[in-house]
Parts: C-alpha cells; sequence; structure tokens
C-alpha cells in the first residue's frame, strides 16, 4: 500500500517539477522545494505566486505556502500520539509528516501497523516525489513558453484536484465558492499574490459570520449539514 | 531567478514550522474542534482562490482565455473520479489545442 501511494503521489511530482521551472525557477530550486518544504499543495502554491508575481511576489508566496501548510501541522499533532518518539528522530518525523503518510497510518488497526505504514509511505513518497520533480523540471525547462503547452491551464488544475475531495459538505463548499468569488473580484484591485491571502480567511469569516446569524434566527432542520471536517 | 532563493528558503522554514510545532505541542491540542475545523477551512478557502487566480489572472486583472475551458474539462473529469495526473494532463492538452486550432489565447 505504501510503496503504490508512493509511486501514484511520486507522478504529481511530475506535474509540479513541470510547473516549477515552467515558472521561471531553476532545476535547483524546484528540487530544493520537493526536498525541503516537501508538502505538495504549499509547493505549488509558491511557484504559482512567484510565476505570477515575479520577485515583487517573494512575501505573499511564502505567506501562501505558510498558510497551505497548516494542516501538516494537525497531522503531526495525531501522529504524535501514535509514534511516541524521544529526541532527534522528531525531525525527520516532522519532515514525512504529510496528507499521504498521515492517511496511510491512519487507515492501520494496530499501533504497530500505524508506526510502520507511516515511516514507509513518508519514505516512499518522498524519494519518488523528489525522483519525479527532476524529471518534470528537465521536461518543464525544455518548453519555451508555458502557455504552448497548456502548462498554465495545467496549474488551476492542479489546484482543483487537491480541493475537489475536500468539497464533502456544505460548509466547504460554501467557503470554496465564496473564496474563489473573493479572489476573483480582488484580482484588478489588489497586488498579484495579495488576493489570494486576503480571500481564503475573509471567505472563512464570511461563512462563520452566515452560520452565526442562521443559528441565531433559530432555523433549525431546515440548513443542510455543517459539518466542516473531513 | 536568483532572487526566489530567499522565499524558497524562508517558505521551506515556515512549512516545516508547523510539521514540527506539532510534535512540540501537547496532543490534546488536536481535540480542539474549532481549531480543527478552522485549519480545514482556511484550507479549502486558499486551495479555491489559488485555482481561481491560477485560471483567471491576467496582466492587469481578470483575463478570461483557454484556461477557462480547460479547467472545465479537468472538474467534469475529477468528477468521474479520474485520476490527478491525467486531470491534469487533459487540462493542458484542452488549453494547448484550443490555441493552436482556434488561435484563442
Amino acid at each position: 500500500m505504501s510503496l503504490g501511494v508512493g509511486f501514484a503521489t511520486g507522478l504529481y511530482g511530475l506535474s509540479f517539477g513541470a510547473l516549477a521551472t515552467a515558472s521561471g525557477l531553476s532545476i535547483w530550486q524546484a528540487q530544493v522545494l520537493s526536498l525541503f518544504m516537501f508538502s505538495g499543495g504549499s509547493q505549488f502554491a509558491i511557484i504559482g505566486v512567484l510565476g505570477a508575481s515575479g520577485a515583487a511576489g517573494i512575501i505573499p508566496a511564502v505567506l501562501s505556502a505558510w498558510l497551505l501548510g497548516i494542516r501538516n501541522g494537525f497531522y503531526a499533532l495525531r501522529l504524535s500520539g501514535v509514534l511516541q518518539l524521544v529526541g532527534a528522530i522528531k525531525l525527520l518525523a516532522a519532515q514525512f509528516t504529510i496528507d499521504e503518510s498521515n492517511a496511510v497510518s491512519l487507515a492501520q488497526e494496530d499501533s504497530k501497523q500505524q508506526k510502520t505504514g507511516f515511516w514507509i509511505t513518508g519514505a516512499a513518497v518522498f524519494i519518488f516525489w523528489n525522483g519525479f520533480t527532476f524529471l518534470g523540471a528537465i521536461l518543464g525547462g525544455s518548453v519555451s513558453s508555458p502557455g504552448v503547452w497548456g502548462l498554465d491551464a495545467a496549474a488551476g488544475a492542479a489546484f482543483l484536484g487537491l480541493l475537489w475531495p475536500r468539497l464533502t459538505h456544505f460548509q466547504p463548499l460554501a467557503i470554496g465558492i465564496c473564496s474563489a468569488v473573493l479572489a476573483a473580484l480582488l484580482l484588478g484591485p489588489l497586488p498579484s499574490g495579495i488576493p489570494v491571502i486576503v480571500a481564503a480567511p475573509l471567505a472563512v469569516l464570511l461563512v462563520w459570520l452566515l452560520r452565526f446569524a442562521i443559528k441565531k434566527r433559530g432555523t433549525s432542520g431546515s440548513i443542510p449539514s455543517m459539518g466542516g471536517d473531513e | 531567478m536568483i532572487e526566489y532563493w530567499p522565499a524558497i528558503l524562508v517558505g521551506s522554514l515556515a512549512v516545516y514550522s508547523w510539521k514540527i510545532l506539532g510534535y512540540l505541542l501537547p496532543e490534546s491540542f488536536s481535540r480542539q474542534r474549532t481549531v480543527v475545523d478552522l485549519a480545514n477551512q482556511l484550507t479549502v478557502g486558499l486551495l479555491a482562490a489559488l485555482c481561481t487566480v491560477e485560471t483567471i489572472a491576467g496582466n492587469q486583472g481578470a483575463s478570461f482565455d483557454s484556461r477557462i475551458p480547460a479547467l472545465g474539462v479537468a472538474a467534469i473529469l475529477y468528477w468521474r473520479k479520474v485520476p490527478y495526473l491525467v486531470c491534469v494532463l487533459a487540462a493542458a492538452l484542452v488549453a494547448a489545442g484550443l490555441r493552436y486550432i482556434l488561435h484563442w489565447a
């Protein structure tokens, strides 16, 4: 299971590497992101903002990547109880703490399998993700303009793929639509890179206020399920 | 591209900070319902905003071109549970094809 997940995820690394060099990063910059940032969503975010805004987008690029990495902190909280690590090995476990290693570990029955599942998946994804990033970076670097091969359209599709499995309830769907509309509206007035980091928290706030207003009216039963997590 | 290095290094450390923080905080923190909900919802908001911006951002404000039908095709494929990489490739092919055949931006 772990190796299969590692290989499949690694293939996304191909699209990351290609998009990174097509966005103007060097092969080594793409590789350093896969080695040290090692979190797909954050990596796509940083290259997306840098590609669109260049050097002016450094701060929003870092902020978008950082905010998208927050979920890894919650996986780490859970895994820290499962793995029961002491000392410096925590540093390595932290680096391997990603969507896939958390998911595989969560799917196991007993605590020994949960630990093995985490380590093997983390290591397998790390190896495949980095190998395919390198291949993708070489491919992407050989394309003269990202538009010719539709690589600019692939970036939007990549984010949609990360978003899709999370749209399981009414509340995430409402936040997603609200954030997309806000980002589109803010695109003109705000400097590039900024709409994303403003739209997302604003959408969360608006949907929370809406939920609060509905609750206060006391209409129960008529509203769709508000379950927010997966 | 040398000016990207600070973003790449600081960004990597910033993402790692969440990962290591989880191993240093007490586990009871992860049972705080509001905190978990907020993190999940912020992630959804960011992904939706990034998807939008990547699809319509132009030189000045919004620009509507072949990236939109490409994203539409990807959405249908995701809905049909087609694997991720195939959906991404299909989106690229649709955009490239429209540009080549129709000379559409």
